[in-house]
């Protein structure tokens, strides 16, 4: 079952490669000097770019929930999930800061531009950096998972602050965040939905694959330090 | 008689003013050092013609750093003179939270009122919306104070030394950084209150959110 379910994610995400590429129709934006419109080839890196910020902001929450469940009653396995997802999540940030970043560097100009919602995932990276500094500071593993249990629920709070209010209150080139309806700016057409969408699910299933393996390896190893 | 959870705040609160007025260790280190930065920052730029914009990021700056170097000191004092235990017998843990949080904002609050004449002296502006500077610090002090002392506390019982507390602090505050160097801009600016309702909205919010979880989350970092 599990390695079908595997194979079906191989070939579910290659599918996705290969239709972000070719199958998604062309892009066109809006060139302003001569009136018409330019093909806007640059616009692919969308269908890799949204999925790994939404699954950052993914990863974190999930992250956050387990963190509950462990301040609720300790169980190592708990404490496991928490610190693999919010790893995860850090890779996803990581993940979508550098493919904004490629993004901005060809259709805004530079690398970085202090885009409110460029320094947000900046920002995010650093405090769950702390998260993993706090864990790595801690020995004794009960204390370790309540207080960075306490930590991941704190910095989950300022999630919501840096990703959806400080963009509005500071200036941002940024579209929406959450799929933009038809009227705003980089609005997208159906047959490109389906495939952000799928894009999503892709992610979400290799974030679930990942995550498996990497609260077996914990398991494990705890297993092997304990005997 | 039995205590309410004021009366217990109360004397959290008294106990280190008490404390503080005794050793004044903590008043004097953040005022050192927010005079140490405002010089430092005022030295460098000395002379030159800077903007209200610069200002206020300016103004932040130096406040962050001087609560940081602060504020982190609430809990750690009581570990190392080993009086945990006692304070945990003694309060609630709502009321160590309350009570070590008012004096975090009690400590921010002369920073405010040191740091704003010193900074009109030394680096001044032309004219400002007072009123809008007030409520900017008043509101951003009570993000700052309400985040840190979680951090402080989870720090202490963590029994690390250095600069975890900064590595651990500054990200969550980003959005009073944020916000509040927003309503400080446009209070040297002298604009009305009403233009920063977005960014007062904001602070409010933080401020009543973190507050609110700390009080949740406090109980798990402080029973051992």
């Amino acid at each position: 079952m599990r390695s079908a379910l595997k194979w079906l994610l191989g070939v579910a995400t290659a599918a996705f490669i290969v239709a972000a590429f070719t199958w998604a129709p062309e892009m066109y934006r809006p060139n302003f000097a001569t009136g018409g419109s330019d093909p806007w080839p640059t616009f692919r890196i969308v269908f890799f770019h949204v999925p790994a910020a939404w699954l950052c902001v993914i990863a974190f929450l999930v992250s956050m929930i387990w963190s509950i469940k462990v301040l609720r009653g300790y169980a190592p396995e708990k404490d496991d999930k928490a610190m693999a997802s919010a790893q995860l999540g850090q890779v996803f940030a990581i993940l979508a800061l550098i493919s904004g970043m490629l993004w901005a560097w060809r259709d805004w100009g530079a690398l970085w531009n202090w885009d409110p919602r460029q320094s947000s995932v900046l920002i995010l990276t650093l405090i769950y950096a702390g998260y993993f500094t706090l864990r790595s500071s801690i020995d004794d593993p009960e204390k370790r998972a309540r207080l960075a249990g306490v930590y991941s629920i704190l910095a989950f709070i300022t999630v919501p602050f840096l990703i959806f209010v400080v963009p509005r209150v500071m200036h941002t080139l940024h579209p929406s965040p959450v799929i933009p309806d038809a009227q705003e700016k980089g609005s997208m057409n159906t047959d490109m939905r389906v495939v952000l969408y799928s894009g999503v699910f892709c992610y979400l299933g290799l974030f679930a694959w990942v995550m498996s393996i990497r609260t077996r390896i914990e398991a494990v190893r705890r297993r092997l330090s304990t005997r | 008689m039995k205590l309410s959870w004021l009366d217990t705040t109360l004397a959290v609160l008294v106990k280190d003013l008490r404390t503080e007025a005794r050793a004044r260790s903590a008043v004097g280190s953040v005022l050192l050092f927010s005079v140490v930065t405002l010089t430092a920052v005022s030295y460098s730029l000395g002379g030159f013609a800077i903007d209200a914009d610069i200002q206020a990021s300016m103004l932040w700056i130096v406040l962050l750093f001087a609560a940081l170097a602060g504020l982190s000191r609430g809990f750690v004092s009581e570990t190392e003179s080993g009086t945990v235990l006692a304070l945990r017998l003694a309060a609630p843990p709502t009321s160590v939270y309350l009570g070590k949080f008012l004096f975090n904002l009690f400590l921010l609050g002369v920073l405010d009122l040191i740091l704003i004449p010193l900074f009109q002296i030394l680096l001044p502006v032309a004219s400002a919306n007072w009123g809008l500077l007030m409520i900017g610090l008043v509101l951003g002090s009570i993000g700052l104070a309400a985040s840190t002392t979680l951090i402080a506390a989870i720090v202490a019982q963590a029994g690390v030394k250095g600069t975890l507390f900064t590595v651990l602090a500054f990200p969550v505050l980003v959005p009073v950084l944020v916000a509040g160097i927003g309503a400080t801009r446009k209070a040297f600016a002298s604009e009305p209150v009403a233009a920063a309702m977005p960014e007062i909205q904001l602070l409010v919010s933080y401020a009543g959110v973190m507050l609110a979880a700390s009080l949740l989350l406090f109980d798990h970092v402080w029973k051992d």
